[in-house]
């Protein structure tokens, strides 16, 4: 049944959305983060071949290799990024890096 | 030719320029020798003389007033007030005698400055005063007149702090700049009610002349009282006669041209000039008279216990600007014009004079010092007899034609108790005149070693002036001694009414003023001629004191600001202003270092409350488009 695998895709990707969510709030390490960045890229681009299966169109499939390559270009930048943050503090623990913040710029 | 008029005013204000960018000059880059500053100083008056008497000459020959409208000033729909400036008998009298006393006093005051650190400074201000006083008398309109009564004010200033390292004279300053300022909001109330209710095309005395008939009456009371209360102000009337005193702090010269000559008399002059509005208010002028009478009176009473050489001479000025107040309200204006011109020489004369003697004895003041000063200066002892003669109106001395015709003016006029007043205060006159005369120049046993004669330059207009206080009375000789009263004559349009006395009654008045005078210079010679300067003589007692009257308006007037303005300061706006903005500023703080919290950089904490927002968007728009 085409309706209820499309349901089953979209409850898989809001499960892999919420994980991702809850991994960027509830996690420390900036990784981990990046990982559960990742992750919710990830159920959207589910989605969008799942939805395009269903309306048989092209447009969303394209949209998600659109998207994965996006995601390949970030994940560079974002990987160079993770290392220049380490070397500065000697630590991945996102509350370590507060520069912005009132209490340590007084 | 009437552009002269401009160039008696301009002149003195080039050289007001000159001098003053001169001492700038000096002060910063290289001295300038003082010859220079004394060759501009003396050109200027000596130029300015001469044309007022070309002023003088054309009055004469054309027979009617000269009239010069430099610019017009203000334009308004079809109101226009003209830079105007108006030569008429009146002004062109005035502008006679200060420019003659002024250059006098300039030419003394080179030798009395002579060496002091601000000689330019002195000549710079003297000049900006001479400009100021002459544009007040040329003025066509109340508004100019407005200009240099507040530049004499100003110059005033100045110059009775001129030796602002004392801090006492800066205070006598302060105090004569604000007594003035009191004067001055009086004088203005009274030009912007003459301005809204003179309805006319421009604000010229001619038109106003023309105009005063259709105010109604109390209004015009309202403006006359309230000119006159800047008359009080500028001419040290009760009760705004404290400052005068204290402006003696000045140097002698000012003392000599401003607090007596010349800026004194411009409150007799502005109500002379405004003659058109008192004329129709005969009552206020009663008012006037009194107060002309009360203050020539308690000024001789304070000053026959004064030590103060200057002081002295300061209340006898505020005692004679009295009688002419006494005359210009009785409408007899001439008498009281002739009064100034009297007066001018003779206290001119007297204040060099004095200025020669503190001079002499290395600025010393206090008359119980001096004594026995005619052995050091003969020349000073004489023309300073002439002059204590003059203003104590012994006859044939300039004084007593001009107080005598302002008594029979006001025993005339039908108050007695004027006449009364004006002949006990011209007894008070003579004796503390005589008082310090004697003190001064008589006396036994002075010690003061050290004293010595002043230079000619200082001696010159001593004596020039003392030719003019014996012989100015006869330019208003009374009909009575077989003269023709030339000044009256000159004058005669500035009289309100002729009050014709018989001879008798005139003859007797006379021999009163005389026997007055008189009696006044036999009391003082039985105290004071033969003075001992070994005795200590310490004045005391209300009279000395004043009646309190400076210690009365500091309790009535200062303090009462001073206290209101420290419950200002202290209490309204420490307490009140400052607490509710420092309250609101805390709040703000307080408030600030809550929310502050929320950029604590804790980036899931970001990233939390960006997904709560976006989902409460989201929400909001499902219930929106659904």
């Amino acid at each position: 049944m085409i309706v209820s695998s499309l349901f089953s895709y979209v409850l898989v990707a809001m499960l892999l959305f919420s994980i991702g969510l809850l991994g960027v709030i509830a996690r420390k390490n900036i990784f981990v983060i990046y990982m559960s960045i990742e992750l919710m890229f990830n159920a959207i681009n589910l989605l969008f071949v799942a939805l395009a299966q269903y309306r048989h169109s092209y447009d969303g499939q394209i949209f998600a290799v659109l998207i994965i390559a996006t995601a390949a270009a970030e994940a560079a930048v974002f990987l160079a990024l993770i290392v220049v943050l380490f070397r500065r503090k000697q630590s991945l623990d996102a509350d370590a890096f507060r520069a912005l913040s009132q209490k340590e710029a007084a | 030719m009437s552009v002269v008029l401009a160039w008696i005013v301009l002149l003195p204000l080039c050289s007001f320029v000159l001098l003053g960018a001169m001492y700038l000059f000096s002060i910063t880059q290289r001295r300038i020798a003082q010859r220079y500053f004394t060759f501009v100083a003396l050109f200027s008056p000596a130029v300015v003389f001469v044309l007022g008497l070309a002023a003088l000459r054309e009055l004469i020959l054309l027979g009617h007033a000269l009239h010069y409208r430099a610019y017009v000033w203000l334009h308004v729909g079809d109101y226009r007030i003209d830079m105007g400036f108006l030569g008429d008998k009146l002004s062109l009298f005035m502008v006679f005698f200060i420019t003659l006393v002024s250059g006098l006093i300039h030419l003394y005051a080179t030798s009395y400055m002579n060496k002091d650190e601000g000689y330019g400074k002195f000549f710079a201000y003297f000049h900006l005063f001479t400009a100021c006083m002459l544009l007040l008398v040329l003025a066509d309109g109340p508004l100019m007149l407005f200009i240099g009564w507040e530049g004499v004010g100003l110059c005033s200033y100045l110059l009775i702090g001129f030796y602002y390292q004392n801090n006492a004279n800066v205070v006598a300053g302060n105090k004569a700049f604000i007594v003035n300022r009191v004067g001055d909001l009086g004088f203005l109330i009274g030009l912007a009610m003459l301005f809204f209710y003179g309805q006319s095309h421009d604000f010229s005395y001619e038109t106003l002349a023309l105009h005063i008939g259709a105010v109604p009456s109390e209004i015009l009371t309202g403006i006359a009282v309230a000119l006159f209360v800047g008359a009080m102000g500028k001419s040290a009337q009760i009760p705004l006669y404290v400052w005068l005193p204290d402006a003696m702090a000045g140097p002698t010269p000012v003392s000599a041209l401003i607090h007596a000559a010349t800026m004194v008399t411009a409150g007799v002059y502005m109500v002379a000039r405004f003659h058109f509005l008192y004329d129709l208010v005969p009552h206020v002028g009663i008012f006037i008279a009194y107060i002309g009478a009360l203050s020539a009176f308690f000024a001789a009473l304070i000053a026959t216990k004064q030590s103060d050489i200057k002081k002295i001479l300061a209340y006898s000025t505020m005692s004679q600007l009295g009688y002419m107040f006494v005359s210009v309200g009785l409408g007899a204006y001439d008498s009281a014009l002739f009064h100034v011109f009297t007066h001018a020489f003779f206290k001119a004369l007297l204040f060099m004079g004095a200025g020669a003697v503190i001079v002499a004895l290395h600025h010393e003041q206090d008359i119980f010092k001096m004594g026995e000063m005619r052995r050091v200066m003969p020349v000073t002892y004489a023309t300073m007899l002439i002059a204590t003669l003059a203003i104590s109106g012994i006859p044939p001395f300039a004084g007593f034609f001009s107080k005598d015709e302002i008594l029979s003016v006001a025993f005339g006029s039908g108050h007695y108790e004027l006449w009364l007043i004006g002949t006990v205060t011209a007894a008070l006159s003579s004796y503390y005149m005589f008082r310090l005369f004697f003190v001064v120049f008589e006396g036994t046993h002075a010690s003061h070693s050290r004293a010595h004669d002043v230079d000619w330059v200082m001696k010159a207009p001593l004596i020039v002036l003392a030719v003019g206080a014996t012989f100015a009375g006869f330019l208003g000789l009374p009909e009575l001694l077989g003269g023709k009263h030339l000044i009256g004559e000159w004058l005669a349009p500035w009289r309100r009414e002729a009050f014709h006395l018989s001879h008798v009654v005139e003859e007797i008045l006379i021999a009163l003023n005389v026997v007055a005078a008189l009696l006044g210079i036999a009391i003082a010679y039985r105290k004071f001629r033969f003075y001992d300067r070994r005795v200590a003589y310490k004045p005391e007692g209300i009279v000395y004191r004043k009646f309190y009257v400076d210690e009365l308006y500091d309790v009535l007037f200062v303090q009462s600001i001073q206290r209101l303005s420290r419950f200002i300061a202290e209490t309204m706006d420490k307490k009140l202003v400052d607490r509710v903005v420092m309250g609101m500023s805390r709040g703000f703080v307080a408030a600030g270092t809550r929310i502050a919290w929320v950029q604590n950089a804790s980036v899931r904490l970001y990233a939390f409350i960006m997904i709560a927002g976006i989902g409460a968007a989201s929400c909001y728009l499902l219930a929106v488009l659904r």
